[in-house]
């Protein structure tokens, strides 16, 4: 898993509340035996005018110029600003796996979905809750200001705006353990390597037959 | 202090770590890795930038998806195209030895492992796949694995596994002529049920497994998953010993003669303890035959139909009447009176040379009868294919109005374009016979090979034991 520490990128806001899993990512694209390739089919009812199927060639497809994805300004956006109950819908995990496909490494919303929210730290992508009148204010300078960029810091659990103004937010201490650590259920075996490697060594002496 | 059962030998050899929580770190030593199940989980290690912890203890094939006819024309389905197509890929990426379409080593993941000694006894080995468990026919720790774990096991060598308890199942005596590894195994599940060994790791033990051949225990260690075990195993001995000698991957020279020698410890102790333990008498067993929906729902070929209306416990009743209704059986049907569509002889249960001997032996000089549409026969992998073909048993079968197969998986569950069309009924030396398992609506009963031959050369079921 992408280990989360401090992050600085440009903002998109996507004013909307209840932004479902299916909105996040339609179902037709979950056929795929990937866990990347999502990004060009991220929120792909709204980005484009024509309806999208797996395999096509999506650059080729008509864009909707009003979507705010597909303003210019935001091209390259990777902190997703959002409204309350974001990531509600299905279990499905390809709604982090689009949003990191597309290059979006953190989330800030008043509230999320609660296996959205789950399903975020499993996959590397840090989902930041922030109360109502921060995110308003946040929503309100990004629209203000062109090249609107945040820093996240997870360590110190604070965004920064460029004016300088820090907001707090809370997260579960292993989970920011894990996300510090870029730990999954691999990262955390990872971390006993030496353990794993002295029974390999143990083992090549006894039975080497099982290392040929 | 009591004695180690074969399963707690094999688990104390290979953990690494106890964590805190009663779960183990174990070490993997093989793992099986075939197209449907580890996409995602090398795209998982992709992303991450990781690398296969031992690239060797890797070994890939396609299997599921793969045609049994024309190879050379590729894949016609999209999706089952991409899929091979994939596995192909990321083994050339990452380093992984891989059987592809085109190998004469390739076939069903489960037949080929043992057949290159990729498999060996002592071993701990999974794939992302149920049947996994027919690895343990050589005193060997098998179980299949989920595609995050596949992912786990690719990028640590290791599982997070919690250990199951000991049940041993015993058949012991003398195997009746026409009785077979399927036989007993069927048997055994119509004994304990389908969730009988759910929690548990099972040994199959007793003078009556002891005859099996090796290929014989696969087939029942192949099944354990189908009594609810996510393991079963069976003691190594001279045979299975013998087994492994000059195979691809097996040591060699001094090596072998040190493997040998720890592999005869691959045992149970005498006063080893188990949870729970079943006894069957061998000579109790007749050739089986599965009527329902369910691997359970099974009875000798002599026998009939039963009528759910004699079953005490509701919920199996209300499971036989639906299973009933989709075999489209009557209660009190002879079994030998169930007239049959297609036939199909293959599968990880049964494809090996033994399996295909033992079906030609009976289809040999005969005809298919008139109203079976298709029977196939779908060697286990392209060297088994080619020993059959040795021997002049693809000839046997050609000349009797058999098709004569690419090896795959196949029918056994219908990713392919081998199925049964709705209604069909087909005797299956496969492994499931659940709704919809080789094809929507199609009709499954799960034989032996030679109970599936002469099925096949009568046009319905028969005793295999009067054909003598
Ligand atoms: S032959 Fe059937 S049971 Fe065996 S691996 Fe293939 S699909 Fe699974």
């Amino acid at each position: 898993m992408q280990q989360f520490e401090k992050h600085t990128g440009l903002v998109v806001p996507l004013d909307r509340a209840n932004v479902d899993t299916d909105a996040i990512i339609p179902k037709q694209y979950l056929k795929s035996i990937k866990r990347t390739g999502f990004g060009p089919n991220l929120f792909d009812d709204w980005r484009y005018l024509d309806p999208g199927e797996p395999g096509m060639n999506h650059s080729k497809r008509r864009i909707n110029p009003e979507f705010v994805l597909n303003q210019p300004r935001y091209a390259g956006a990777s902190i997703l600003l959002a409204r309350d109950n974001f990531g509600c819908g299905s279990s499905r995990e390809h709604a982090p796996w689009a949003l990191m496909d597309y290059g979006i490494r953190a989330v800030i919303a008043p509230s999320y979905a609660d296996i959205f929210y789950n399903n975020s730290f499993k996959n590397g992508l840090l989902p930041i809750v922030l109360d109502r009148n921060a995110v308003d204010r946040l929503f309100k300078e990004t629209a203000a200001t062109p090249g609107y960029r945040l820093t996240v810091d997870l360590a110190a659990q604070s965004v920064t705006a460029p004016s300088g103004a820090t907001f707090k937010f809370e997260i579960d201490a292993f989970r920011k353990h894990c996300l510090l650590n870029g730990l999954d259920d691999i990262g955390l075996t990872l971390q006993h390597v030496d353990e794993i490697r002295a029974y390999e060594a143990r083992r090549r002496q006894e039975a080497p037959w099982l290392f040929t | 202090m009591a004695g180690k059962t074969l399963y707690d030998k094999l688990w104390d050899a290979h953990v690494v770590r106890q964590n805190e929580d009663g779960t183990c770190l174990v070490y993997i030593d093989r793992h099986l890795v075939h197209e449907v199940t580890s996409p995602q989980a090398f795209e998982g290690l992709k992303l991450a930038g990781r690398k296969p912890w031992r690239v060797a203890a890797n070994l890939a094939t396609a299997d599921h998806n793969v045609p049994t006819t024309d190879r050379a024309r590729g894949i016609a389905d999209p999706v089952s195209r991409l899929q091979v197509e994939t596995l192909d890929a990321n083994c050339r990426d990452f380093g992984i030895t891989e059987f592809d379409m085109a190998d004469p080593r390739q076939g069903i993941v489960h037949v080929i492992g043992p057949e290159q000694g990729a498999t060996l006894p002592g071993m701990t080995v999974v794939c992302g796949d149920s049947h996994t468990s027919t690895h343990g026919a050589f005193g060997a720790l098998a179980f299949g694995i989920g595609t995050s774990e596949v992912e786990h096991a690719l990028a640590t060598q290791c599982l997070i596994l919690k250990k199951s308890k000991n049940m041993r199942v015993r058949v012991d005596g003398a195997i009746p002529s026409g009785v077979t590894a399927k036989d007993i195994v069927l048997a055994i599940i119509g004994r304990i049920g389908t969730a009988g060994g759910t929690g548990y790791a099972i040994e199959f033990a007793g003078t009556a497994i002891e005859q099996l051949s090796v290929e014989g225990r696969m087939t029942v260690c192949n099944m354990a998953i189908e009594a609810g075990a996510r393991a079963g195993m069976i003691a190594a001995d001279d045979k299975t010993i013998e087994y492994f000698r000059g195979r691809p991957y097996a040591p060699k020279g001094e090596l072998w003669e040190r493997a040998a020698i720890a592999w005869r410890e691959l045992k149970s102790d005498a006063d080893a303890k188990f949870d729970k333990e079943f006894v069957l008498n061998a000579a109790d067993i007749k050739p089986q035959v599965t009527w329902g929906t369910s691997p359970e729902m099974v009875v000798p070929v002599d026998g009939i139909v039963p009528d759910p209306e004699k079953e005490t416990d509701t919920v199996k009743r209300g499971s036989q009447q639906q299973a009933l209704k989709y075999m489209d059986l009557k209660p009190g049907t002879p079994i030998r009176d169930i007239a049959l569509d297609k036939i199909f002889i293959g599968s990880c249960t049964n494809s090996r040379i033994e399996d295909l001997r033992a079906a030609a032996a009976v289809v040999k000089g005969k005809k298919v009868a008139g109203n079976i549409k298709l029977a196939l026969v779908v060697p286990g992998s392209g060297l088994v294919k080619t020993q059959a073909e040795k021997e002049g048993l693809d000839k046997i079968f050609r000349d009797a109005g058999f098709e004569w197969r690419e090896p795959g998986c196949s029918m056994c569950l219908a990713m392919n374009a081998d199925r049964l069309s709705p209604g069909e009924r087909c005797a299956s030396t496969s492994n499931r016979n659940f709704e919809g398992r080789q094809g929507t609506g199609g009709r499954t009963h799960l034989v032996s090979p030679a109970m599936a031959a002469a099925a096949a050369i009568a046009g319905h079921f028969v005793d295999v034991r009067e054909l003598r």
